[in-house]
């Protein structure tokens, strides 16, 4: 049973960040991804300090606010001081990361929260958290109960925005244009960003969440050209490293999140190496004598 | 050589623009009338496209204003349609011909709802008319240079508005897809529409517009084509460049060479 809750747990997190990574990749903003797993350690603390617990609804609404600052304060240096994009992401989030780090050493020395927890999740332990709702969901642990209401979102949210998603992402300039508040779009995307990654945190860790956003979406990128599937690809090979990692980690007895990870980066070579065969092949063709003469 | 008309459809007042603290365009004053199908002519970097995304309010102007229909371009959005230049998208991108010229049938007031049939009758219609129909379904990196422009050419027409306004829609095309754009950019003006094109071919553009914006950071003319084919007017747009381009023009002549890129 516990295999089917680490599996159900790694796959949900790997749909969230699945959909949301496709749109990151094609904005070409993916790093914005890194740029918020990262500043929402200083949210998580803070919110900590304060409520004394790791799962309160305090901690996830004051870590998803730190991820959109961060967005805000990358926004904010790209376009009103001038400096390049990449240059503004490594400033902001190293800086928020930084507090993070020393609101943690400083004032939480004798509890349960440090810098390893955050950074890499324990997905092992998520069958022992038990949901504490007095209701018939006592007998699920709580994370996979999150995580299923946080995919649904998801879903209803790029399901309904789909159109204005697909817009402001291929040609903001015409969006504006046509009067599509890109801003908008963008902030509401880093919002579920934001609220993905604080969610996650507890089974993936604040740091390889970005290879779920990241890999999947851009394996599915090199096999198709139509947006829908490439949401769906990128979802399957998600899943499919989910059950793929949580088995190999158990048969190295290794961390379950980092085989996942690693899973993604296999699924993404095989990918690769297909695309790269298969245009060979078509050059061949194309190459023929027989159709050239 | 600047003449402004009565009741304009565009009213460029007093317009400065500047990146940083260099001015792209200094003080652009001019009207156009209805119907009219407009060149904005400049050698590079004069600001034409700049010209372009300030009436369409992409670029916030130092000083100056842009009325369109006596209005400001936030409130009849829905009346303006535009087509940027080919090289602001990545084409990439993993969307088809049609999908990209159904957006041209976004509305703000149903922005969730799918596109109905008659959205896509209208972007087939779109398609159809710069000849683009049979690509369709065709993925946009599938596309020449050249079937890109119509692409996004039919996704303007997709809005069907009263006014467009044209970033180099001749960029990249060949010879006869030129000839078969501007045949319909005369008919659309023939039925009201307002065309602004920019455009960089001084050789062609005396005989495709009718009315001239010849532009070089401050406006040289905003005249009738046949006004602004002066040689001072030239001169003026093209400053000390046009000895160059007269060179190479005569050369072209001599040598019975291509004039297109």
């Amino acid at each position: 049973m516990n295999a089917f809750w680490i599996i159900l747990t790694a796959s949900l997190v790997s749909i969230c960040c699945g959909i949301l990574g496709c749109f990151l990749v094609l904005r070409k903003i993916s790093m914005i991804g890194d740029a918020i797993s990262h500043s929402v350690l200083p949210g998580i603390v803070i919110a900590f300090l304060i409520s004394g617990s790791l799962s309160s609804v305090l901690v996830i609404i004051g870590a998803s606010l730190m991820g959109l600052i961060c967005t805000f304060l990358i926004e904010f240096f790209h376009r009103t001081v001038k400096i390049q994009s990449d240059a503004a992401i490594g400033m902001v989030f190293t800086f928020l990361f930084a507090v993070g780090v020393i609101l943690i050493t400083a004032y939480t020395g004798n509890i349960d929260l440090d810098v390893d927890c955050v950074l890499h999740g324990e997905i092992a332990y998520v069958p022992l958290d038990l949901a504490e709702t007095g209701t018939f969901l006592d007998s699920f642990p709580t994370q996979p109960i999150i995580l299923s209401i946080l995919s649904l979102l998801i879903l209803i949210f790029v399901f309904i925005g789909y159109k204005p998603l697909f817009l402001t992402s291929f040609d903001p300039e015409y969006a504006i244009a046509i009067g599509i508040s890109t801003s908008l779009w963008h902030y509401l995307l880093m919002a579920a960003v934001s609220v993905t990654t604080v969610l996650s945190f507890e089974s993936v860790g604040a740091i390889l969440v970005v290879a779920f956003l990241i890999v999947p979406a851009s394996t599915a990128y090199l096999l198709t050209d139509k947006l829908k599937l490439m949401i769906l690809l990128s979802c399957v090979f998600g899943i499919l490293s989910s059950i793929l990692g949580y088995y190999l980690a158990a048969y190295l007895d290794g961390s379950i999140a980092g085989a996942i990870s690693v899973m993604m980066g296999i699924n993404f070579a095989i990918v690769f190496a297909y695309t790269k065969i298969s245009s060979k092949k078509l050059q061949k063709i194309k190459s023929d004598p027989a159709l050239n003469s | 050589m600047i003449k402004q008309v009565p009741n304009p459809l565009i009213e460029v007042h007093d317009l400065t623009v500047s990146y940083h603290t260099k001015p792209v365009l200094w003080n652009i004053d001019f009207s156009i009338s209805k119907g009219q199908l407009v060149g904005i002519i400049g050698p590079n970097g004069a600001g034409k496209s700049t010209l372009l995304k300030s009436i369409m309010g992409l670029i916030e102007p130092q000083s100056g204003y842009v009325k369109i229909f006596d209005k400001n371009i936030d409130e009849i959005r829905d009346r303006v349609s535009y087509v940027p230049q080919r090289e602001s998208v990545d084409w990439d991108f993993p969307a088809s011909a049609l999908d990209v010229v159904l957006m041209g049938r976004y509305s703000r007031k149903s922005w969730f709802k799918r596109y109905t049939k008659l959205d896509r009758e209208i972007a087939f219609e779109s398609l159809d008319k710069v000849n683009m129909k049979a690509f369709a379904n065709r993925q946009i990196s599938q596309l020449s240079g050249g079937q890109q422009q119509r692409v996004f050419l039919a996704r303007a027409l997709a809005q069907q508005t009263e006014l467009y306004l044209m970033d180099e829609p001749f960029a990249g095309v060949d010879a006869s897809t030129e000839e078969s754009i501007l045949q319909l950019l005369i008919k659309m003006t023939k039925e009201g529409k307002t065309i602004l094109v920019v455009h960089h071919d001084l050789q062609t553009a005396f005989k495709y517009f009718d009315w001239m914006v010849m532009l070089n950071t401050s406006l040289i003319a905003s005249c009738p084509s046949a006004d602004a084919m002066t040689e001072e007017v030239i001169q003026n747009t093209y400053g000390g460049k046009l000895p160059l381009l007269s060179t190479i023009s005569n050369l072209i002549k001599q040598k019975n060479l291509p004039i297109r890129e």
